[in-house]
């Protein structure tokens, strides 16, 4: 980083161990500044949208990597390749869209400098000048110019990027049980878009991932989920979590043995409630994974999630928009072999996700919750102290194990 | 003509009789909006271009519209706060025995319990109505917001 970049956050200010976070860490300025250097921008591997979403040649698609923003493209040869969206003369969007076709390349509306399908700037408008007045510089060169590259890789049909040379391959980024673990989602099979909402959060990007890492609030906050046992902290279950600490999958399978309701009753929780539905046929589910697995959240640092809900199945993307603003994008997903039946299951299933979920909607909100709870104390500390103090997984899913994990990969990132 | 003006004016008269109900919090009432085999989703304008099937919310019979209404009395947790739905001019698109479709377009803004008031949502309600002794009640009712973007979480019914 330059003598210009942001002031550092203060380090020695950080206490020791995983247990607290201060909340200056969601509120200032220079260290979102520095998230988008050391972690979007730097060793990580950020999702970008799916391999179906630039399924020809020519297809390409708009996305971001932090508040960055990337073009997604396949070229002629079938290749997937990503570039900042960022013209290399002075820094207008490239693509001013979502999505589309070009067969040709890109142009900015600016001053029509072009792009090929790998982000190469190819020319520059009126270059020699007019009438052999005006044009570039002699010593200017084409070649040495261009909006940065990112490098890409795909798995089981999601496509993504990194800025970072010195990143590892996908695969090494991921570890096995990670890859697995979102291979066992997809199983092979081709996904289809169901659906694209984006949800307005009121809060720092990190507070929904520490929500996302959070088992323990699971079925406290989120009644409709518990009552109906979709996830109960005594169904069987686990948590991983990987040895950055970054990733991790937490997931459970119904167990219909005599398990108590007991602990729940003792301990006063709200979400121990007679409440029935007039109509229960959305829990109803289809058996689609032979595990038995009725629910899994798995997230990839930093920003990124693959849920398994029974049927619903989905990927949010995390897009931080300043300290206090972050956008969940939610992309639903059905597969090309689902029958009639199943897909009416995937859409009756999305009434538990997404901004307006029965049980994703207080996500939406509780970050804003904290944001606003913790305005006046930044070094005040929040305590992550269930399940002990380590980050490792365990059966228990009373535990934050893997927020801990998720700071501890954020400090090895940031340097703090 | 008179039958069409009848019927616009039931429409319209329901239209507005259903955000009076949203926007008072007479939640309990809105399942009566719908025959028993209804369906009610939100959606959004990008999403019906692009044909996608998914919804914020997609309610396909009135038990389901009845479920809406207790899990946000009982079960979410959203801080408190109102809508205030204005609605534009209902046109009639199609009359036919059993189903008769139309379309208007809204505005809804959200008075959250500090007062801070946001535009929340733009779009149109698709409605297809079938009559009946009183009037008329809604077999479908899809709302396409103009927008994707959601401000914080839809718990009301739009």
């Amino acid at each position: 980083m330059g003598s210009n970049g942001p002031t550092q956050a203060p380090p020695s200010q950080w206490p020791e161990g995983l247990t607290r976070v201060p909340y200056w860490a969601f509120q200032r300025e220079d260290v979102y500044a520095q998230e988008q250097t050391r972690i979007f921008q730097g060793p990580s591997w950020s999702f970008l949208c799916l391999e179906s979403d630039v399924a020809n040649p020519g297809d390409w698609r708009s996305t971001f990597v932090g508040d960055a923003p990337v073009v997604v493209t396949r070229n002629a040869s079938g290749e997937i390749h990503a570039f900042e969206n960022r013209c290399a003369h002075r820094g207008s969007l490239i693509c001013l869209d979502d999505k589309g076709k070009a067969a040709k390349g890109f142009s900015c509306v600016y001053h029509a400098w072009s792009y090929n399908l790998e982000g190469d700037l190819t020319g520059v408008a009126f270059a020699k000048g007019v009438k052999g007045k005006g044009g570039m510089s002699p010593d200017f060169k084409i070649s040495e110019h261009g909006p940065r590259k990112l490098r890409v890789e795909t798995i089981s049909g999601l496509v993504y990027g990194t800025f970072a040379a010195e990143a590892p391959s996908l695969p090494d980024y991921l570890g096995e049980e990670i890859a697995t673990r979102i291979a066992r989602v997809f199983r092979d099979r081709k996904p289809v878009v169901l659906g694209r909402f984006t949800q307005a959060l009121p809060n720092n990007w990190k507070l929904y991932i520490e929500n996302v890492k959070d088992s323990y609030h699971a079925s406290i906050l989120h009644l409709f989920f518990t009552t109906f046992e979709l996830n109960r902290l005594s169904q069987k279950g686990a948590i991983i979590v990987d040895e950055s600490g970054g990733h991790h999958v937490s997931y459970s399978a119904i167990d219909r043995g005599p398990t108590g309701n007991a602990d729940y009753s003792a301990q006063k929780i709200r979400s121990d409630s007679d409440y029935k539905l007039a109509d229960p046929s959305l829990l109803l589910g289809f058996d689609e994974y032979p595990d038995g697995v009725t629910l899994q959240i798995l997230s990839v640092f930093p920003a990124m999630v693959v849920q398994q809900i029974q049927n619903a199945i989905a990927i949010r993307q995390v897009i931080p928009r300043g300290p206090e603003q972050t956008d969940l994008n939610w992309i639903y997903l059905g597969f090309e072999e689902d029958t009639p039946e199943e897909r009416m299951m995937r859409l009756k299933q999305a009434n538990l996700v997404g901004p307006a979920g029965y049980i994703s909607m207080e996500d939406g909100c509780v970050g804003g919750f904290v944001q606003r709870g913790a305005a006046g104390a930044p070094d005040e500390r929040s305590v992550i102290e269930m399940g002990g103090k380590t980050a490792e997984g365990s059966e228990s899913r009373v535990t934050e194990a893997s927020i801990r994990g998720f700071w501890k990969a954020w400090r090895a990132q940031m340097g703090i | 003509m008179s039958d069409l003006l009848d019927l616009w004016f039931a429409i319209a008269q329901a239209q507005t009789a259903h955000a009076r109900c949203l926007d008072d919090d007479r939640l309990e009432e809105w399942p009566d909006f719908f025959t028993d085999d209804c369906l009610y989703r939100v959606t959004s304008a990008e999403n019906m271009r692009e044909g996608y099937e998914a919804s914020l919310i997609f309610l396909n019979s009135k038990g389901m519209v009845r479920d809406r209404v207790s899990a946000l009395r009982t079960a979410n947790i959203y801080e408190r706060q109102a809508y205030r739905h204005v609605l534009g001019q209902p046109s009639i698109l199609l009359v036919e025995a059993d189903a008769v479709k139309s379309e208007v377009s809204f505005i809804v803004l959200r008075i959250m319990r500090d007062g801070k008031t946001d535009l929340f949502a733009t779009g149109r309600y698709l409605d297809t109505w079938r009559r009946t002794v009183d009037g008329v009640a809604l077999t479908s009712r899809i709302v396409v917001c103009d927008s994707s973007r959601i401000d914080t979480l839809l718990a009301l019914p739009l």
